[in-house]
């Protein structure tokens, strides 16, 4: 492919495609038949993907000039590329806000995940939103989702990445409300947007900062020159740490919100409420990862700071522990998917914050760069997976609690195979895509600490445990009595799954270390031989205990727990965040600010005025009966006026 | 009788003659204003007032400037006007009979339209 | 006189006036009020390019169409007109504002009177833009309050007579100030009193006044206009009058009259006074700083629509005034930015609370719901505008933000970006109640049987409804071309007084 003429040609219409499909079926789409306007879509994401991969292979295989270069002891440099990059918004002469096209093994990377899910997606949905009402403006909002996913990940600046951020966050807003009639869906995607809004303040302000002491929100002149931006803070310091590492952190912040970190994490289960398709592709493969994006976008920065990696690592730790816990208590299948992927993405923050040792050194060979960047992608397939087929159960059975399931292995027999393949990729277990990522980010984490390498691989283990827990009671467990039998669902939704689950089974082998290493050069992935094994070992007694368990429909699961009951409500009501936010917002910041505000505002500042308006009227009532009418009265008055400025007259005349 | 208008010769007729009944008529005018409530008193009391001031300057003109006659004008014009005020102050004095069937001035103290 | 365009911003309305007075009926009535405001927009548009041409060719000249009649020789007061950027900018809003809201107002009772009123106001707003001359600019002002009383007092709803009196009395005690800053203003206007002068440019070419002079003036021009941009604690009039007031003055109000204080705290209270600006901006910001929180903070407990958008205004605005403070050319270019986007925004706002107020009778948001089924196109419309309020990219109000807040931290004082970061917190408080008004009032289940029957908009409320929406997309997406328009136009005199840049 020629990189100056067709390149930026198909990179503008990755962008193109899917905005002007948002355009014309949120426009038009209402008169269109439900067919057409899937066919635009599925057709423009088709063609997005086509194109992603051609400008994914030219980046990779291509082996221009422009994108590679070999360095003088044979190894390969793979070059950011910008492909364009136009002025949107000038605030000064440095400071511009540009959009443009950002090649990098990252983006080229995500620009493949994104399109490969979206396709899915739009597939997949044909057959799951059959005959909704607002079929077409579901394409439209998955349109402009892909076009904001897309923009996110080619940001040239920090500040196209948070157009693009909000943007996302917008059509997430929207799709999980997408049942708008419902109130649940109307108060989750309340809930989502504005605790990822409250985040984005971080995010914001973070650029502010940045751009303050930098002058540029370029990510290529940011990562290309890092210890020009240390020099340029001049050591400044807020509360004893550098300004710096200030503005990592709530750079990292608006990467919580979005990536569903604790404590900003209670949006994602309640995002749940969106049609499940959605939930696949937003709120597991693609927009909660941004927030990884993020930190491995600006990953030549937080290397700098080894307060703010910390800071990532610990938060990534403590969320994943905490999500795999939770997930182990729900009822609602795609409840446990969502604190998996939560889970999940700690996971990826974990390898990104062990990666760095602080002051541009890296743990391991950064080793914890590229095994998040390699999990994020096997993540995204194989969580993307479990959701469709989540979603088939769901059109099955009409109902999202397990409690509805089970035996479903006879009835389903593509679903059951998928979402196996996929529990098991998620499990780590080899030779499927998960256990390789997983490995590397296990290896990343003992060499930083091994304290958090046990960590995780608890965190492993429990993850093992409660997929197949979930698992277990969908497809095995008991045999219900169903209405209506349940089948697989049709070939637009199987094909997806079906796909995915080749991709889950395959993508580990791919020697992910060629392509995508923090200083783009290669990196050969060693399998760690004590980890890999004891980390399966473990996998295995997880997977054993969830099959003893939950295989056939027995009493021990009340019995364990019966044992610890109050751990079981903790973890059931999610360590009880919600009830937590609810009493900070609804308590606290509405009742104890928001309504004194009015009433001060009615009652004090309103009442001042009022009270001026108030004075004057008594002052002029008071005063009003010297205007009395009574002639004879005036004329006393002025009669002894008169004589008194007489008097007075004749005095100072005297005098 | 020759006593009579040898003592009338004998005064000197100066303004202050006029002046002092002019004063009185005034204050009695100011007076009558003042305390009377009926308004047809309180207009009588505004014509003293004005034949006062009336006598003044057909005084003053006749004493201190013979020559010139702007006082006497001026006079006349002022009786001509009274009258004329005279006439209006009857009619609306008539008009308030009707609304409140008193001529009573504390009675008028609503400004109607 | 007529050789220069400006003066047909305040022609074309008269002769609009006089038209509408011997119209016998409503159709002619609609027909001279769309007539006028579509050769208004037209005008402005013409204006706008050939302004660009100017600014081409002359990138140094503070203003353009420069030019001055004397009125009253012995006070020196001329009709002085004259613009730069950021007037063609507010004629360009006004122009589209005015023309939206005469199809919102199109089944008004007595529209005769009712655009009379309307075209009177407006008349006054073109003419204050277009002044260069203190007094006339002041003359202008006036004109473009008195009729708002009128206008809230007799087609307004509530009550009207209480909210038309409040906004009347504050706004003119506000007049008071400024009257008193103004005359101020012209008695130090040279350091020669025989060459005393009204005219702006000549006070900023002089920079007379001295600076004792200059901090009382400046508080009093400054409040004086204040108080007409919802500063606080000078906002009440504007809850209790956009919330009686009919949907095209609301519109009116809150999209241009609102910015008349804006503009005149940047055109007259900064430019003349810039050494003080600089030196009591402190103040100012602290107040400004509370307007954009406090507002915000107000607005998420109300349960009225238009009293949600008149907080939403004071917030709003006061992030208009706060930036005009930080005498930096980005800040003042994301304040200019600001007042467009608002002007448009709330305009957009309150003629849908209009159209949605005339189907359902109640604007209490507690007993609507589910209107997003029924009548999707003004949903869809409420959702767009309320985008575009929380900052949304791709819509106004995010350009206006961010580069208020760039701007704003580009600030060398700590204490200024402090108070960026506390305004910067408007941004979350924003999306709380929008998105709490449309989760009710949009979503959710019907609340009410009756509305069930309602229907969507017509074809004159689609008309004005989508050229405010595509208004508001236009800056949303190609916010430079607005940036450019207006940061080549601050003044580098005003910037280099006071050593900022």
């Amino acid at each position: 492919m020629d990189i100056t003429t067709t390149l930026p040609v198909l990179a503008l219409l990755i962008l193109v495609i899917p905005l002007f499909n948002f355009l014309w079926l949120g426009i038009a789409g209402c008169k269109l038949p439900h067919k057409v306007a899937a066919a635009f879509g599925i057709v423009g994401m088709g063609t997005c993907l086509v194109f992603a991969c051609m400008i994914a292979y030219t980046y990779f295989f291509g082996g221009d000039a422009a994108f590679q270069t070999v360095l003088a002891d044979g190894t390969l440099e793979r070059l950011p590329y910008t492909v364009f990059d136009h002025t949107w918004l000038a605030f000064t002469q440095n400071l511009v806000i540009k959009l443009g096209f950002y090649l990098d093994p990252i983006s080229a990377m995500m620009l493949v995940v994104i399109t490969t899910i979206s396709f899915c997606v739009h597939l997949y949905s044909l057959g799951y939103m059959d005959g909704e009402r607002g079929f077409q403006r579901y394409y439209a909002f998955l349109s402009l989702f892909s076009f904001s996913m897309l923009g996110l990940v080619v940001a040239t600046n920090i500040f196209q990445m948070y157009i693009f951020w909000e943007l996302v966050g917008a059509s997430s807003y929207l799709l999980i409300g997408f049942y708008y009639t419902l109130p649940s869906a109307v108060s989750a995607s309340k809930k989502a947007f504005i605790v990822t809004r409250f985040a984005d303040l971080g995010f914001l302000i973070g650029i502010l900062l940045l751009s303050f002491y930098t002058d540029t929100f370029d990510f290529a002149t940011l990562n290309s020159n890092p210890g020009a931006v240390l020099a340029s803070t001049g050591g400044a310091t807020f509360m004893g740490a550098s300004v710096l590492t200030w503005a990592l952190v709530l750079i990292y912040v608006g990467g919580m919100g979005k990536s569903a970190m604790m404590p900003l994490h209670i949006w994602l289960p309640d995002a749940m409420e969106g049609p499940t398709p959605v939930s696949a592709l937003i709120h597991a493969a693609t927009m909660v990862v941004a927030g990884v994006y993020l930190v491995a976008r600006l990953f030549p920065l937080y290397m700098l700071e080894y307060a703010a990696t910390v800071f990532i690592a610990v938060v990534g730790a403590c969320t994943a522990f905490y999500a795999a816990v939770v997930a182990c208590a729900q009822i609602d299948i795609k409840r446990v998917l969502a604190f998996s992927t939560i889970s999940q993405i700690a996971f990826m923050m974990v390898s990104l914050g062990v990666a760095s040792l602080g002051n541009g050194e890296v743990c391991h060979h950064g080793l914890g760069y590229m095994a998040s960047m390699f999990h994020l992608f096997t993540h995204a397939m194989f969580k993307a997976l479990l959701f469709l087929g989540a979603g088939a159960l769901i059109h099955a059975v009409h109902s999202n609690n397990y409690t509805a399931m089970g035996g479903l292995r006879k009835y389903m027999p593509i679903t059951h195979i998928t979402f196996l393949i996929g529990c098991l990729a998620i499990a780590g277990i080899p030779p499927f895509s998960g256990f390789f990522s997983k490995d590397e980010i296990l290896s990343a984490a003992y060499a930083w600490s091994p304290f958090m390498g046990v960590w995780m691989t608890i965190v492993a283990a429990l993850t093992a445990f409660y997929m197949f827990r979930l698992y277990y009671l969908i497809f095995w467990w008991n045999d219900p009595k169903f209405h209506h039998t349940p089948h697989d669902a049709p070939w637009s939704m199987s094909i997806p799954l079906v796909f995915l689950a080749a991709v889950s089974c395959v993508a580990g082998f791919i020697p992910f270390g060629h392509y995508v290493t923090w200083n783009h050069l290669t990196y050969d992935i060693h399998l760690d031989g004590a980890i890999a094994i004891s980390s399966v070992i473990i996998a295995i007694l997880a997977i054993s205990l969830a099959t003893i368990m939950y295989r056939k429909e027995n009493s021990l699961p009340a019995k364990f727990r019966a044992a610890m009951p109050c751990l079981w409500e903790w973890a059931h009501h999610r360590f009880y965040w919600d009830e937590l936010y609810m009493f900070v917002t609804h308590k606290i910041i509405f009742n104890g600010i928001c309504r004194p505000i009015a009433w001060f505002d009615r009652h004090i500042i309103d009442g001042t005025m009022d009270g001026f308006a108030y004075i004057t009227n008594k002052a002029s009532w008071s005063i009003r009966t010297l205007q009395s009418g009574q002639i004879q009265m005036y004329v006393w008055i002025y009669l002894v006026g008169a004589l008194i400025i007489g008097g007075i007259a004749m005095l100072v005349a005297l005098a | 009788m020759n006593c009579i208008t040898d003592i009338l010769n004998s005064i000197d007729i100066t303004p202050i003659w006029y002046l002092i009944p002019s004063l009185l008529m005034f204050c009695a005018g100011v007076y009558g204003f003042m305390t009377r409530k009926n308004m047809i008193a309180m207009l009588i009391s505004i014509e003293l007032m004005l034949n006062a001031v009336d006598i003044n300057f057909v005084v003053f003109n006749r004493f201190f400037f013979p020559h010139s006659m702007e006082g006497m004008f001026f006079t006349l014009f002022a009786i001509a006007i009274a009258a004329a005020e005279t006439a209006l102050a009857i009619a609306i004095i008539i008009n308030i009979y009707r609304a409140v069937k008193n001529v009573d001035v504390t009675s008028v103290n609503e400004m109607k339209f | 006189m007529f050789s220069n365009i400006l003066i047909y911003f305040v022609v074309i309305p008269i002769v609009m006036l006089g038209l509408l007075a011997i119209c016998k009926n409503v159709k002619q009535v609609r027909a001279v009020a769309v007539i006028g405001s579509s050769a208004l927009v037209g005008l402005s548009i013409y204006l706008l390019c050939d302004y660009l041409q100017l600014r081409a060719a002359d990138p140094v000249s503070p203003m353009f169409y420069v030019q001055s009649w004397q009125w009253f020789p012995d006070l020196n007061i001329h009709l002085a007109v004259g613009v730069d950027g950021v007037s063609v900018a507010m004629l360009i809003l006004t122009g589209f504002i005015v023309f939206a809201g005469s199809f919102a107002s199109w089944k008004i009772d007595q529209p005769k009177e009712f655009f009379l009123w309307l075209i009177l106001l407006s008349t006054g707003v073109y003419g204050f833009f277009i002044s260069i001359d203190l007094f006339t600019m002041f003359m202008f002002y006036e004109v473009a309050l008195i009729p708002m009383y009128l206008l809230i007092g007799l087609w307004g709803t509530g009550r009207k007579e209480y909210s038309a009196m409040k906004l009347t009395l504050m706004l003119m005690g506000g007049s008071a100030f400024l009257m008193l800053g103004l005359i101020g203003i012209y008695y130090h206007s040279a350091a020669d009193p025989a060459n005393l002068t009204w005219n702006l440019l000549e006070i900023v070419n002089n920079d007379a006044i001295p600076h004792g002079w200059q901090s009382f003036l400046f508080p009093m021009t400054f409040v004086g206009f204040g108080v007409l941009g919802a500063m606080f604690p000078f906002h009440t009039w504007s809850p209790d009058g956009h919330a009686c007031a009919p949907t095209a003055v609301s519109m009116l109000h809150a999209g241009v009259l609102m910015k008349l204080g804006g503009y005149g705290c940047f055109r007259v209270a900064i430019y003349c006074m810039p050494w003080a600006a600089n030196e009591l901006a402190w103040i100012f910001l602290i107040l400004t700083g509370i307007s954009v929180v406090y507002g915000a903070f107000s607005a998420c407990v109300q349960t009225d629509l238009k009293y949600i958008n008149a907080y939403s205004s004071v917030s709003h605005c006061g992030m208009v005034l706060f930036a005009i403070l930080m005498l930096n050319t980005t800040a003042m270019t994301g304040a200019i930015m600001q007042m467009l986007s608002h002007g448009l925004m709330t305009a957009l706002f309150f003629a849908l609370i209009g159209m949605i107020y005339g189907r359902t009778h109640t604007r209490d948001i507690t007993k609507m719901g589910g209107l997003m089924r029924i009548m999707p196109f003004l949903g869809v419309g409420y959702v767009i505008a309320g985008f575009a309020s929380l900052g949304l990219p791709g819509l106004s109000g995010f350009v206006s933000e961010m580069t208020i807040f760039v701007g704003s931290f580009e600030h060398q004082d700590t204490f200024h970006r402090v108070f960026t970061i506390v305004a910067c917190a408007s941004i979350v408080i924003t999306a709380v109640y929008i998105l709490r008004v449309v989760g009710k009032l949009l979503f959710g289940p019907v609340q009410d049987q009756h509305h069930l029957q309602l229907t969507d908009a017509t074809w004159f409320e689609r008309l004005s409804t989508v050229t405010l929406i595509v208004c508001v997309a236009a800056i949303g997406c190609f916010p430079n071309f607005f940036v450019e328009l207006i940061k080549n136009t601050f003044s580098p005199a005003i910037f280099a007084a006071i050593g900022l840049n």
